[in-house]
């Protein structure tokens, strides 16, 4: 079995889709959901240790060899991203049950489990697979689950917010498509190794930048890189609570992989930042998506909007780090992709314990709630701290990284810009704790209990991984360095 | 082209929906020139069918016209100015159109065309290359089928009620006996399509046609009885736990093929291992998963469009409940 | 000369991507969008399928004794991306239907305005006297 850990990785949520329909009973659903997700992480550890020590694993689906058959490539980098999000999945399904209780109606908790599934094997059949068009049709399975997912959020703004990521989400898509197509046209090939070897002989072509730009612009658009951002906050403000909290944490991450992997295993560092002023650009974008989602998040009255924004400003971080090109400039940023998705996921995750027990997430409901809720409030705390770039947390040490590898490039106004935002996120979060702990509960109105087990362990978990992995960095630095590491080298 | 602009510009939505419908069949006719018989037909049946239906549906639910004339024409014509100017620009140093050396037609696809008759033993390529050289591509695509129904459901179902079911069975009821000629007709008719889905199913290998184009058939034949006899009585006829289960079942036999093959020695979904002789494990892989994909596509389809008229039946019952 | 007969094909299949793109962008309806997304993707299958045609070929399912064929693979990948265009039509319509039930309309600008009307009024409530 261990040869065919590749393609697991992907059935074993895929297959559990469907089955879910044949099972009857919704409390039963909810475990096998947890089970099917926990093995698919199981299987990502595995996979990854297999990596780490003997290298790229290939793996021919129907028993055909590349390119004419499709191919699933695990290297470092994906069987990372894999394991984040394999990990966050399983992390947040333990609170799932308790928290749709409230949120979705009963008659469809079923449907819900089954897209939920849907959406993670979307995700994890984009990282693992090693065909380009691959890519498009799980990068549609995850998308149309997600917006279904969406859609099922308790108020009518999370129709809108659905149908409106619906549009943009296939306006990427389609672009993603094109460049897809122009790539085929140059080179023949559809496979993601090929098309590396292939595509320097045709690089000098306008169709080749076409395609480059195509997809790029794609990409930037599910990964919510300002300015095409529009559709995120909305989709995590008005979705259900779970929803955002595995989203948050994995689906732009999924974008950031596409980005990398083709800008440097296919496209070549050299094309896509010299032949094209990419460098120039997402520096550009990254810092402005910085400071004006986090000015944004400041004045936002729904918390979750606040971390919505929070989101797209973290994403900016992440796109300053690739902006750079260089070793260290990558390693930063795959570290804030596993840090942020830690961040994050326990940020939503305690929002969703909020919404459970107060039944809102607007700031003025918060007033007192560090008495009522302590643990679900120190948890946002913590989270909030690590965001914002406190010692002894994860948000820390990726900034740290993110700083030096700007000085190692000699970009100290970039470095000194990264410092500045993180003022910002104190501001935004500063609002949050203030109301929590410093102003009375509204007079009239219900006091509340703390948050059940269901949500807290799930929330700490995360929480504690924040301070876990702030301290002892050796595992997720090694992992991120010798991931940017192997993109530098030759085609893995 | 000029259907195109005529969407953009008229305002009644039942025109424009009719002219969505026409632009498909012109495409499909377009895919045939192009020497895509395959794709001719599915576009045909799903652009041009089951598209067309859907959004009658919903404008039947939401109303004839549309408010107001285009809003922010300035900056959409500067938007697609620039993407539709950049990829002209990419097109200056593409290989001519219908050219025999382009690289498309030297590297990968030659492979296909002559030896898939040797390694599959199946006469249309396309279907060579959808079920065999890339069937985890028609895997993942028999999922976003499943997704779509499953999306459609979790959107647009109803918990149905008994007392729903006869009020509106009355109204049904009234209203098909006016047409008795087409009734009669119609169910003449509907086991020639659903036999018709059959022979689309299996004769996939030799001509165009598959799994995709026998489900939409199918689901169409159903639809056809659906429309003319009721709802409430399709509902009798076709059970909608059973068509959700099917649903499910069609991705998992198709999922199951490439288990099995795993089980056997080979790796997800080769069907060389299926059987001591590697083309007749090639045909028998092929038939499977084909047949997964028509359950899973039939079965969608027919929900999708039972969640859309069914939430049209609810909507009217409660305005007939808050008169 | 022989590059505009060579590319034209391209050109065409581009302008009617760009009225489709246009569509989806410029109009408020809902579902006019949606017919806008569907000719928008409609061109793009008609590009992938031009690139494999083959002057001469015919259509790619063996014959005995016809050598020059289209290419296959475009058109596999057709197939499954016209199935991805269904189910994201099938998805938008449904959304379209709901959002007119809570909505009362479904026009973008008409939508959004109430959305804004609503975040205003919270707002107000949280102010204090």
């Amino acid at each position: 079995m261990l040869a065919h850990l590749p393609i697991l990785q992907v059935i074993v949520p895929l297959m559990a889709a469907p089955a879910c329909l044949i099972l009857r009973r919704p409390q039963l659903v909810w475990m096998f959901t947890l089970l099917a997700s926990a093995l698919a992480f199981i299987i990502s550890i595995l996979l990854l240790q297999q990596v780490m020590q003997t290298g790229t694993i290939s793996y021919e689906l129907g028993g055909w060899s590349p390119p004419w058959g499709i191919e699933y490539r695990i290297d470092k980098l994906n069987a990372f991203i894999a394991l984040i999000i394999s990990g966050v999945s399983t992390v947040v399904l333990l609170a799932a049950q308790t928290s749709i209780e409230k949120e979705i109606p009963q008659d469809k908790h079923t449907l819900f489990y089954i897209l939920y599934l849907l959406s993670l094997t979307g995700m994890l059949g984009i990282v693992t697979t090693g065909d380009a068009f691959n890519v498009f049709v799980f990068l549609e399975i995850s998308s149309l689950s997600a917006y279904s997912l969406i859609a099922l959020g308790r108020d009518r703004r999370a129709l809108w917010a659905s149908f409106q990521y619906l549009i943009m989400g296939t306006i990427g898509a389609t672009f993603i498509l094109i460049g897809i197509g122009l790539m085929y046209q140059m080179t023949g090939t559809l496979n993601m190794a090929d098309l590396a070897t292939r595509l320097p002989e045709v690089a000098e072509t306008r169709t080749v930048t076409t395609a480059y730009v195509f997809f790029i612009v794609g990409v930037c658009l599910k990964l919510a890189l300002f300015p095409l951002h529009l559709w995120l906050p909305n989709a995590y403000a008005h979705a259900p609570s779970i929803v955002t909290a595995f989203f948050a944490a994995t689906s732009t991450k999924v974008a950031a992989y596409l980005l990398i992997r083709f800008t440097f295993s296919i496209f070549g560092v050299s094309f896509s930042f010299t032949t094209l002023p990419m460098e120039t650009l997402f520096l550009g974008l990254g810092l402005l998506g910085i400071f004006v989602a986090s000015t944004v998040a400041i004045y936002q009255d729904n918390i979750k909007h606040v971390f919505a924004y929070s989101s797209v400003a973290q994403i900016g971080y992440m796109i300053v780090g690739f902006s750079m090109s260089t070793n260290a400039g990558l390693s930063a940023m795959l570290l804030h992709v596993f840090n942020h998705a830690l961040m994050k996921g326990a940020l939503f995750l305690a929002l969703g314990a909020v919404l459970y027990r107060v039944g809102s997430t607007q700031l003025r409901d918060f007033q007192g709630l560090g008495r009522q809720m302590p643990l679900t409030m120190a948890a946002i705390v913590l989270a909030g701290l690590s965001l914002i770039g406190v010692p002894l947390t994860v948000g820390f040490v990726s900034k740290w990284y993110l700083v030096v590898a700007a000085i190692e490039k000699g970009w100290w106004p970039v470095a000194g810009l990264v410092l500045l935002a993180s003022l910002l996120a104190v501001v935004y979060v500063w609002r949050i704790v203030e109301t929590a702990y410093f102003k009375a509960p509204v007079v009239g109105k219900e006091l509340v209990q703390e948050a059940p087990m269901t949500f807290l362990i799930p929330v700490w978990i995360l929480v504690s991984a924040n301070v876990y992995f702030g301290i002892d960095t050796r595992i997720s630095v090694d992992i991120a360095t010798a991931a940017a590491q192997s993109l530098f080298g030759v085609v893995p | 082209m000029g259907i195109a602009v005529a969407i953009n510009q008229i305002k009644d939505m039942f025109a424009v929906v009719m002219l969505a419908g026409i632009y498909g069949l012109v495409s499909a006719s377009f895919f045939v020139t192009l020497d895509a018989v395959d794709v001719a037909f599915t576009e045909a049946s799903v652009g041009a069918g089951i598209s067309t239906l859907l959004m009658l549906t919903t404008v039947a639910i939401t109303g004839r016209t549309e408010h107001e004339a285009s809003h922010k024409p300035m900056l959409a014509l500067f938007v697609v100015m620039v993407t539709g100017g950049l990829l002209i620009y990419g097109t200056f140093d593409m290989p001519y159109f219908g050219s025999v050396d382009a690289p498309v037609q030297n590297h990968v696809g030659p492979r296909y065309i002559l030896d898939s008759m040797q390694e599959i033993g199946v006469p249309n390529m396309v279907t060579s290359v959808l079920a065999s050289y890339r069937g985890f591509d028609t895997f993942g695509e028999v999922t976003v089928i499943f997704t779509a129904g499953i999306g459609v459901l979790a959107l647009l179902s109803v918990v149905r009620r008994p007392e729903d079911d006869t009020a509106i069975e009355a109204i049904n009821d009234s209203m098909h006996e006016k047409h008795l000629i087409l009734r009669v007709v119609i169910k003449t008719l509907i086991p020639f399509i659903l036999l018709y889905a059959f022979y689309v199913q299996f004769h996939g290998d030799f001509g165009p046609g598959g799994g995709f184009q026998a489900g939409v058939i199918f689901a169409a034949g159903i639809i056809l009885y659906a429309m003319l006899f009721g709802l409430s009585v399709a509902r009798r006829v076709i059970k909608q736990p059973l068509v959700q289960l099917l649903s499910a079942i069609g991705v998992l036999i198709y999922g199951s093929v490439g288990v099995v093959s795993m089980l056997n020695g080979g790796s997800f979904l080769d069907y060389g291992v299926l059987s001591a002789d590697p083309i007749a494990g090639q045909h028998l892989g092929i038939l499977l998963i084909e047949l997964g994909v028509g359950v899973t596509v039939a079965s969608v389809m027919i929900i999708i469009f039972f969640s859309f008229a069914g939430r049209s039946e609810y909507q009217q019952a409660k305005k007939g409940k808050s008169l | 000369m022989s590059m505009i007969l060579g590319l034209y094909n391209y050109w065409i299949v581009i302008v009617l991507m760009m009225i489709g793109f246009y569509i989806i962008i410029a109009h408020g309806h809902l579902i006019k969008k949606i017919v806008g997304l569907n000719i928008f993707q409609t061109s793009v299958f008609i590009f992938y399928i031009s690139l494999g045609k083959v002057e001469g070929g015919t259509a790619p399912i063996w014959q005995e004794g016809i050598l020059l064929y289209s290419n296959p693979l475009p058109h596999v990948l057709i197939l499954t991306a016209i199935v991805v265009g269904i189910a994201t039509t099938a998805l938008g319509l449904a959304l379209t239907i709901r959002l007119k039930e809570a909505y009362g309309t479904i026009d973008e600008d008409e939508i959004q305005a109430m959305d804004n009307q609503a975040m205003d009024n919270q707002d107000k409530e949280s102010k204090p006297c």
